[in-house]
């Protein structure tokens, strides 16, 4: 390809990205029916901008799915991965098990031999992972009883991928020479079994067993001193090519080895879920992910056959629809047998009635070792991009028809556990000054995500058991990282003033939901964070020093309670009056001024406070006028 | 509504989020028209009142309910604070003293004991109203009518969601009623606890006089 025709394409994609999401989420549809919409339209059925090559991008654009585990592995504690274990295999196997049993059974009623009737069905087994993990994230349902078993389920399928594609090559009808994948589907080339295949067998699982050790094992020792190297240049692009390096060199491992590449990924992001640079690797890759993704999507949708539809729409409608259902079937019969609650469990079987993208590659792969004929496959093939495209229709179904049957109370308890998982609090800057606010808040039970970007204090803050995470606060997507979407309050405790107010700019003006306390260093800097949109601001001396001066006055002679008391009005007043200049004063820039102004603050100041300060405490409790009047 | 009168209720618990009944009587007054619910411990936790504001609010207002838990025979201690320093010479009582004259007081509380406990014979050896005499001058030396109290009596045993229902049904047709100037107030004169006449006191609008 051409440079010139690669820009072409890109521009093609991007502008039909642009232009469809927004209107799809606008006409409340979600992004990947967007995406989808927008490959049909481009695609050879539609204005024909992109052809047959639309393929490879599809293969290229799979390593969205790659990067996506990753994060999600990233999201997942090592100890909630395990909770998962019994939904994992157990409700996963099954699901798989039962639903390429069915579907085998159909195929065999239809006339199709065992072994074509096994491989379909096994092939139709598969869900979409990018579509049904992109939709539950968009609409915030991972956490959920659902959202947790529909990801069990992905897992399982994204690992099974692995055995199938040993398994298929053994069901062709006529033997043939086995038949690699070609080298643009190099993503998911899982079972590429001719390299190692000299290999004796144990030869092949010492490699296998070492390259997934050499993951855990690096991933826990060896990242966090490489990534420390890189965060003290603060040179962020490095930290990006960092992360990228780190995702497709585990790919390629993984592919050498005859494994998949998401499941090497994915166990390298749950590796790293408790390592500090967490957020940054995630609002590093992010943006990646969801282009490659949105790719992804677009080609799907240009790949969609309606050549086909339009020639045998009977068949090709039966089978998306006979799909859809036996799948719908398999998933709420088994979600009942997990005792799942009923709103949850539609939603489950809702999510996951689609064929899904790893079919395409079985299918073309199954049609190589010629375990299939063309027609079949190419009619399958068409049904599962149809079925794929009908998902995020199904889960607006189920969103605006099915789920509001459901009582309320049952939502109100699900709040609670996705309280559980998403800190409600943000805490950036964990020094002197964040360290108190934070203690108190996770003394008191609260769930606290921290923010830090000195690494010698995160690992000192570490080596006492602290979970502090890497990160530069003053960063957008770092902080949707560090989910600030779902949190409540954001607590800026940094000790650069300058960054302060950034980040108080960027949280108010992208998170409005977030109250912000911020602190200030003196009275300017505390204007300047009232203006910039802070709710609450703290001067780190102020209440220091208020005290001190209450001591003052004790040993002066004043009673504790009046010296207290004296205080409390201080305080009451002097938050009164800054309120009060923050909002009078403009943005003056001059220097001369600003100092001009200082003094006349001051002033201000400490005139209003002769006036009203001290009577008022004099006042309360007084009977001098009892006493004088009769 | 044509007599509508303006409700401040001064609400005092320092606990709650434990409060069992307290809860559930404020949220059913909370958000009504010309009802000011004005909560103490919330507004002034380090017990630093805002009297310049706190006057400003009884000058608002035509009947001022003090609501809270029975603590020790009296009130939580804000609430006391809150008198000592709000009703101040020269506002409330005593020379020039006359912001509060004319309006209605009314204690609105919740006591641990039962209703039997708070006779001559019960271990608490005084009634309610007997106890509350501290309120009842306070309020009538500084000008105001004070209402037979509204008494919620044995919070211990009020475990069921519909006994506090009732209750709270009570209390806001009682503010509700002291809004609109609903009442029978020569019957209400009678009563020892407000709510022990509800259905003879509050008239509804057909019965209504027409003035
Ligand atoms: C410090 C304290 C003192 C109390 N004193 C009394 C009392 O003198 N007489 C009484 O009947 N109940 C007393 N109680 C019980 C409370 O009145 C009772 O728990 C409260 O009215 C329940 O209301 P709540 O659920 O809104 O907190 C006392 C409780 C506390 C915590």
């Amino acid at each position: 390809m051409s440079n010139q025709g690669f820009f072409i394409q890109a521009f093609i994609y991007l502008l039909a990205a642009v232009l469809s999401v927004p209107i799809a989420k606008r006409l409340g549809l979600g992004s990947v029916l967007g995406y989808l919409l927008a490959g049909v339209i481009i695609g050879p059925f539609g204005l024909r901008f992109v052809g047959q090559e639309g393929e490879d991008v599809m293969h290229f654009a799979e390593f969205g799915v790659v990067m996506m585990l990753f994060l999600v592995g990233l999201e997942l504690q090592p100890t909630l991965l395990w909770r998962l274990r019994m939904p994992i295999l157990g409700l996963g196997g099954l699901q798989v098990g039962v639903t390429a049993l069915v579907a085998a059974g159909i195929g065999l009623l239809a006339g199709l031999s065992w072994q074509m009737s096994l491989a379909v069905g096994l092939i139709l087994a598969m869900s979409s992972t990018a579509i049904v993990l992109q939709t539950l994230n968009e609409k915030g349902l991972m956490k959920t009883d659902a959202g947790q078993a529909s990801f069990s389920v992905l897992l399982f399928q994204d690992i099974a991928v692995i055995p199938i594609l040993a398994l298929l090559p053994l069901l062709a009808i006529r033997k043939s020479s086995p038949v690699s994948l070609a080298s643009n589907q190099l993503i998911f080339v899982a079972a590429e079994t001719t390299k190692h295949a000299s290999l004796p067998a144990w030869q092949q699982a010492l490699l296998v067993l070492g390259t997934v050790g050499g993951i855990i094992i690096g991933g826990r020792f060896l990242t966090r001193p490489i990534f420390r190297f890189i965060a003290v240049t603060r040179q962020r692009e490095v930290f990006t090519a960092m992360a990228l390096l780190l995702v497709i060199g585990i790919a390629i491992a993984m592919q050498n080895i005859g494994l998949s590449p998401a499941l090497g990924t994915f166990v390298a992001g749950v590796v790293l879920a408790e390592n500090e640079y967490r957020h940054e690797l995630e609002s590093d890759i992010d943006p990646f992910k969801g282009l490659l993704l949105g790719l992804f999507f677009i080609s799907v949708g240009a790949s969609i056959n309606f050549n086909l539809l339009i020639q045998q729409p009977l068949l090709i409608l039966g089978l998306v629809l006979g799909l859809a259902v036996v799948k719908f079937a398999v998933l709420f019969g088994l979600g009942r047998l997990f005792r799942m609650e009923l709103s949850q469990n539609l939603l489950f079987a809702f999510a996951l009635a689609q064929g899904g993208e790893f079919a395409f590659v079985l299918f073309s792969f199954a049609l190589q070792n010629n375990v299939l004929t063309p027609a079949v496959s190419e009619s399958l093939v068409a049904a599962v991009a149809l079925s794929m495209m009908l998902t995020p229709l199904i889960m607006i179904f189920n969103d605006r028809v099915v789920q509001p049957r459901f009582t309320l109370a049952e939502i109100e308890q699900e709040a609670d556990e996705i309280d559980d998982n998403e800190n409600p609090v943000i805490i950036a800057g964990f020094g002197r000054f964040g360290q108190v606010a934070g203690r108190l808040l996770i003394a008191n039970g609260y769930k606290v995500t921290l923010l830090e970007q000195n690494p010698a204090q995160i690992d000192l803050l570490r080596r006492f058991g602290w979970k502090v995470f890497y990160g530069d606060a003053s960063r957008l997507d770092l902080l949707r990282a560090a989910g600030a979407n779902q949190a409540r309050l954001m607590i800026v405790a940094i000790d650069d003033p300058e960054k302060t107010v950034e980040v108080v700019r960027l949280v108010s003006k992208h998170f409005p939901h977030l109250k912000i306390l911020a602190r200030a260093t003196d009275r300017r800097h505390a204007y300047e964070l009232i203006r910039r949109g802070a709710d609450v601001i703290q001067r780190e001396t102020f209440e220091s020093a208020l005290e001190l001066g209450t001591e003052a006055l004790k040993l002066l002679g004043s009673r504790s309670y009046k010296a207290h008391r004296a205080a409390n009005l201080f305080r009451d007043h002097d938050e009164k009056v800054l309120r009060e200049m923050a909002l009078l004063e403009g943005d003056e820039t001059a220097i001369i001024a600003r100092a001009r102004q200082m003094s006349q603050d001051l002033a201000q100041l400490l005139q209003s406070d002769n006036r009203e300060l001290t009577q008022d405490v004099d006042r309360a409790w007084d009977i001098s006028a009892l006493r004088r009047s009769p | 509504m044509a007599n509508s009168n303006r409700v401040l209720v001064l609400f005092a618990h320092p606990a709650l989020e434990k409060s069992w009944v307290n809860r559930h009587l404020i949220r059913a007054i909370q958000g009504l028209e010309s009802v000011t619910v004005h909560d103490l411990y919330e507004l002034y936790p380090s017990f630093h009142i805002n009297v310049e504001l706190e006057q400003e609010l009884l000058l608002a207002h035509d009947v001022i309910v003090f609501q809270h838990p029975f603590y020790w025979y009296s009130s939580p201690a804000l609430l006391k604070e809150w008198q000592d320093l709000v009703l101040e010479y020269g506002f409330a009582y005593g020379d020039g003293g006359t912001a509060l004259r004319g309006k209605k007081f009314l204690s609105a509380i919740t006591t641990g004991g039962g209703e039997k406990a708070y006779c001559r014979k019960g271990y608490n050896r005084f009634t309610i109203r007997e106890l509350l005499v501290p309120f009842e001058q306070t309020a009538v030396l500084c000008g105001m009518e004070y209402l037979p109290p509204f008494v919620v009596q044995g919070t211990h045993q009020l475990r069921e969601r519909e006994q506090i229902a009732r209750h709270v049904e009570d209390y806001r047709r009682t503010i509700l009623a002291l809004r609109d100037d609903t009442v029978d107030w020569s019957g209400l004169r009678q009563l020892q606890h407000l709510n022990h006449g509800l259905e003879q006191i509050i008239l509804s609008s057909e019965t209504m006089p027409h003035v």
